[in-house]
């Protein structure tokens, strides 16, 4: 079926896509610190070289009863149900903030269990339901 | 189905065809478009915002799906070499590019209010700007380059390159942290999104395949009119 100069321009492509692709794995592997758009409490945890000047972000879950309210300044823990992060920020909160729920934080840490926040976004989740089928689940759950 | 593709095949096509296919459209999306804004419920979180996710999706879905078909075509373009199946690639590229910028801008609308910023650059937002910029490429060398089989080799090469990029995007929210969320349709679990939701989603996406596939038959089509002009120009 295929004529007889198609095949080694299938080879050529072939091998230039296996290669380009090894290639962009290496690329973002290499980036990896760069393509991770924020670090949960453990990975800072357990990091080692960790700089406090750099603007760096971190994510995870809103601890429930964590929030602090004064005025404008807030401070709350971030969790990823290992580790923990307290964060305090000055500013205006995201409509979708609430405990329980993803948030991300960006600024500075000043050491590995305190974070100063200059901004504040909420992240979602990958479920979406109706308020009544929301309520229904939290009764059965509780 | 790839039979009908054949030149003299979309030749003869009648614009009865495209023009019965509007209505069916239009109906379509018209519908898509009641169940999305009224027969819905809004989400417990996001409130009516989720709405705009019925516009978003099913343009991310179709951006993706056509760049796959572009890239798969441009591969046999350069193995095979058949004549006319660069074409159905040149006149798929348009409709990917307004689908792409169509989804980056739903969701950066549905960002603002969500996740409180319009744009960040993590990986998913990336990826797809990645792919709008390889719609801008491929498009451009059609444009650009004039002699056809220089225009026909670089496009492809293009094409194969983008291909590469959408693995990324689809599980760059699985592979790293990311702002973005993670798929809720999957092949391989139960949907995270309540059925109610789904319905809007399901048949919006029919209507924009079917708006798709209208603009791509008559694109197809022109293309198809201008080879011929071309050769007997030639001649």
């Amino acid at each position: 079926m295929l004529g007889k100069k198609a095949k080694p321009r299938i080879l050529f492509l072939t091998i230039s896509l296996l290669i380009s692709s090894l290639i962009i794995f290496l690329i973002l592997k290499s980036l990896e610190e760069n393509v991770v758009y924020f670090f949960s409490p453990s990975e800072i945890y357990n990091k080692t070289n960790i700089s406090l000047d750099k603007k760096i972000r971190v994510g995870g879950l809103v601890k429930e009863n964590s929030l602090l309210k004064e005025d404008t300044s807030i401070k709350f823990i971030i969790t990823d149900l290992k580790n923990e992060i307290i964060v305090s920020y000055e500013g205006l909160l995201p409509n979708l903030f609430s405990e329980g729920k993803g948030v991300i934080a960006q600024g500075k840490l000043k050491d590995k269990k305190y974070f100063i926040a200059d901004t504040i976004l909420a992240k979602h989740d990958e479920n979406y339901m109706p308020p009544e089928v929301s309520k229904a689940l939290k009764k059965t759950n509780n | 189905m790839f039979k009908n593709l054949l030149p003299h095949k979309i030749l003869t096509l009648t614009n009865s065809l495209i023009k019965n296919l509007l209505s069916i459209m239009i109906l379509i999306i018209s519908l898509a478009l009641l169940f999305a804004l009224f027969f819905s419920p809004p989400d417990y979180i996001q409130g009516d915002s989720v709405r705009i996710m019925y516009v978003h999706v099913p343009s991310s879905f179709i951006s993706l799906g056509l760049f796959s078909i572009i890239g798969i075509i441009s591969i046999l373009n350069l193995t095979l070499k058949i004549k006319f199946i660069p074409l159905i690639a040149k006149s798929l590229a348009p409709i990917g590019f307004a689908f792409t910028l169509i989804s980056i801008v739903t969701g950066s609308l549905w960002g603002k209010p969500t996740w409180g910023i319009w744009w960040v650059w993590d990986a998913r937002l990336t990826s797809m700007l990645i792919l709008l910029l390889f719609y801008c490429l491929y498009i451009l060398v059609w444009k650009i380059v004039r002699n056809y089989e220089k225009a026909n080799k670089i496009s492809s090469i293009i094409g194969i390159l983008g291909l590469l990029n959408l693995p990324v995007i689809r599980y760059s929210v699985d592979w790293w942290n990311t702002l973005h969320q993670p798929s809720s349709i999957t092949l391989t679990s139960a949907p995270t999104i309540h059925y109610t939701m789904i319905i809007p989603l399901v048949i919006m996406l029919i209507g924009l395949l079917i708006y798709s596939l209208i603009v791509f038959l008559m694109r197809y089509k022109i293309e198809l009119i201008k080879l011929k002009l071309k050769k007997r120009n030639i001649k």
